[in-house]
């Protein structure tokens, strides 16, 4: 039995708490205090069934405090998968909850109601899809019931989702006519939608390849930790231990070490008490080296014959996430995996209208803004682009004065 | 280009792995809460696997209600044995001695509400900058907005309007003076989860988490056991019952549930059960008594 973590893009209004709501209770998994809550309240839909949107009543309860809205996870499982669901506020003023919530998942749900089809919402979930390159795109339909469980209506919007889909290079995109009130194709297959062939919400969720397999050639491994028990009988032990990122990593693989370039054989690998001859992305491993080089936290493993981008001066889409406005005069820290170092902003190239897709000349970089930039780096980073690799794609932002994280970044380029 | 699926247990184990080591390599001075429950029991596992051979770069801490459960410290300190690593233990009772704390009364009282306050004094005294804890995300829904890396202010508070975002598998460790961070390496583990790593790695557990014979009286509708730290009077009935821990913590405060279940195997069905059960009118009370339970351990951070 594997994971799936995946996000789900929509708004209250959009029937999103009542997706989830279905998703939970069709599958058994709702948590004994708020099955209570469930039972002891009074609010019901028209036809007396239960509101499954108190189920995610946290949210609701935040919004009328006037507090921020966060991302909230929550689990379930069936006989065939685990599900971690990053369930984050669709709004505009969110954005950055989105960005955090889709950054570990490999799917998305994008929500929209049958009745109002392709919107300005839409756009926006779909471009923070493209923008953080999530694998799976699942478009739900929801609200069938209100638009007669119409075929029609369902062809017309998913034809216009496609031209959009194909403009924002999304990869995998399915189609599912759901309504999470009655709970049509969510968890059961609808009665009112024969023509519908596919799979329900959940049938798709416990089937879809996830895989880890996509980037096998691009093996790296950002060192965490240096173990040297320095006991006498374990005098000349020095392990490197951190967690694979991506690739696979072989007994007597070639591998270089970043930024410094020196290169060793892999000589053991270690998973605790385990010694595999071969280790993969996602687990966390301790690797021995033939040669004793100098390796330390910061550094990266990867494989000889297929090198990372080693630059200074990198071009990077960046979404920022801070109530202080991004400053080209100081310096900030930039923090990749395991390596830590400071970084400017040399140059805003151009800002997103993230309701039109339109680039913008921009004079400022304010929350929740997504453009591109070109940042500058004190030490060389060992990198590869977001989209052939994101998991060594990929960083954060951190502003030194508050030590708060300002902005997350995707490598696209190397710069002049 | 082979394809490679990691099993849900050994993901979440990868993971946790990792926030250890980016706890050791990001931190001067961190600890490990220690609680002897089952899930500080698999964060001690966890770090085991992180470190080994080489030593833990973390003390493991203790914070001792005094009102405990003797088979957990035979366990704690048997633990500590085979370990080899550092103990540190924080007491309540001298906070109540210094004064800084004062005992409640009456029939419900508890020292588990005191015991963050030597909390705090034990991290103070020692100038932990991270403490990293067993809490999960699954155990309530506040939690289930925290982070992996949570900012606390001096005060050991935790404000969900200034939390940082958290991206990919990138944690931001940086902190002011006088702040920490609490670390929570099975966050995104259920219940469920650690008991079937337990089984798994055959993990030993304190006793008093497989049913066992106790005298019990019934409070608030719980089941608490019978002993020299709870006030009782003429009301209460002491009971002789067959009765297992759910959770793991001060005396006055932890309730049982009568269980016949004194295997792994056994736990597992009734967890399995309980939390996903027969939706429908009739609400499991074994159930709504671990909820609060699990509410209770969530005051503990």
């Amino acid at each position: 039995m594997n994971i799936l973590k995946f996000f789900t893009a929509g708004s209250v209004d959009d029937g999103k708490s009542t997706l989830i709501g279905r998703l939970l209770y069709d599958t058994d998994s709702i948590l004994a205090d708020q099955l209570e809550a469930l039972q002891a309240s009074n609010r019901k839909n028209d036809d007396g069934t239960i509101d499954l949107a108190i189920l995610t009543d946290g949210l609701r309860a935040e919004r009328e405090q006037g507090i921020t809205i966060d991302v909230a996870y929550k689990y379930f499982q069936t006989d065939k998968r685990k599900f971690i669901i990053a369930d984050t506020p669709g709004h505009i003023q969110y954005t950055r909850n989105m960005v955090t919530g889709a950054s570990t998942a490999k799917l998305a749900i994008i929500l929209i109601d049958a009745r109002n089809g392709v919107v300005e919402q839409t756009i926006r979930h779909s471009y923070l899809v493209s923008l953080l390159g999530i694998e799976h795109v699942v478009v739900c339909l929801n609200k069938m019931d209100m638009v007669g469980y119409s075929e029609t209506v369902f062809n017309a919007i998913t034809d216009k989702y496609k031209t959009l889909a194909g403009e924002l290079k999304l990869k995998d995109v399915t189609f599912i006519p759901v309504s999470a009130l009655k709970g049509d194709n969510v968890v059961n297959q609808s009665e009112h939608m024969t023509w519908y062939q596919g799979r329900s919400l959940l049938h798709f969720l416990e089937s879809v390849d996830v895989e880890t397999g996509a980037e096998s050639d691009l093996a790296r491994m950002p060192v965490q930790w240096v173990v040297r028990p320095q006991t006498e009988e374990l005098h000349d032990y020095r392990g490197y231990a951190g967690r694979i990122v991506s690739g696979e990593f072989n007994v007597n693989d070639k591998v270089t070490v970043l930024p410094s370039g020196s290169s060793s054989v892999i000589e053991r690998i270690e998973i605790f008490d385990q010694q595999p001859a071969v280790a993969y992305a996602g687990q966390s491993v301790t690797l021995h080296l033939k040669d004793n080089i100098d390796i330390s936290r910061g550094d990266v493993l990867v494989n000889s014959d297929h090198l990372p981008q080693n630059s200074k001066a990198i071009e990077a889409d960046v979404c920022w996430m801070d109530s202080r406005p991004l400053d080209e005069s100081i310096t900030y820290l930039l923090q990749h995996n395991s390596k830590v170092t400071k970084c400017k902003i040399r140059e805003i190239l151009y800002k997103v209208d993230i309701n039109t897709l339109e680039k913008q000349d921009a004079y400022d970089f304010k929350l929740n803004d997504i453009g591109r930039v070109i940042l500058k780096t004190a030490d060389e980073l060992a990198f590869d682009f977001y989209t052939e690799n994101k998991a060594n794609g990929a960083a954060i932002l951190i502003d030194s004065r508050t030590n708060l994280t300002v902005a997350a970044l995707m490598f696209r380029a190397v710069a002049d | 280009m082979s394809k490679y699926n990691l099993d849900y247990l050994d993901e979440l184990e990868a993971e946790a792995i990792h926030i250890l080591r980016e706890v050791a390599g990001q931190f001067e001075k961190p600890a490990l809460l220690f609680s002897g429950g089952k899930d500080s029991i698999t964060l001690v596992r966890l770090a085991e696997k992180a470190f080994r051979p080489g030593k833990f770069p973390f003390p493991l801490v203790h914070i001792d209600t005094g009102h405990n459960f003797e088979e957990t410290i035979t366990y704690r300190d048997q633990m500590v044995e085979r370990i080899g690593e550092k103990l540190i233990i924080g007491h309540v009772q001298e906070s109540i001695d210094q004064g800084k704390v004062v005992e409640q009364t009456g029939k419900n009282a508890s020292r588990n509400a005191l015991q963050t306050v030597t909390l705090l004094d034990t991290i103070a005294l020692h100038g932990f900058d991270a403490c990293i804890g067993g809490a999960r995300r699954d155990e309530e829904k506040a939690r289930a907005k925290e982070r992996i890396f949570s900012v606390r202010d001096e005060f050991g508070q935790w404000d969900p309007k200034r939390q940082r975002p958290e991206l990919w598998n990138i944690y931001n460790g940086k902190i002011h003076k006088g702040e920490n961070i609490r670390v929570f390496p099975i966050s995104n583990w259920t219940e469920l989860d650690v008991w079937n790593y337990i089984k798994r790695e055959q993990i030993e557990l304190p006793s008093i988490y497989f049913a066992h014979n106790r005298d019990v009286i019934t409070r608030n509708g719980q089941l608490m056991a019978a002993s020299p730290f709870l006030n009782m009077d003429d009301e209460d009935v002491v009971e002789h019952k067959k009765v297992r821990f759910r959770t793991v913590g001060d005396m006055s405060c932890t309730a049982a549930v009568e269980s016949d279940a004194d295997q792994l195997d056994d736990i597992i069905a009734e967890i399995s059960a309980s939390k996903i059960s027969e939706r429908g009118a009739r609400m499991d009370d074994k159930v709504s008594e671990a909820a609060m339970e699990d509410r209770k351990k969530g005051g503990y951070f």
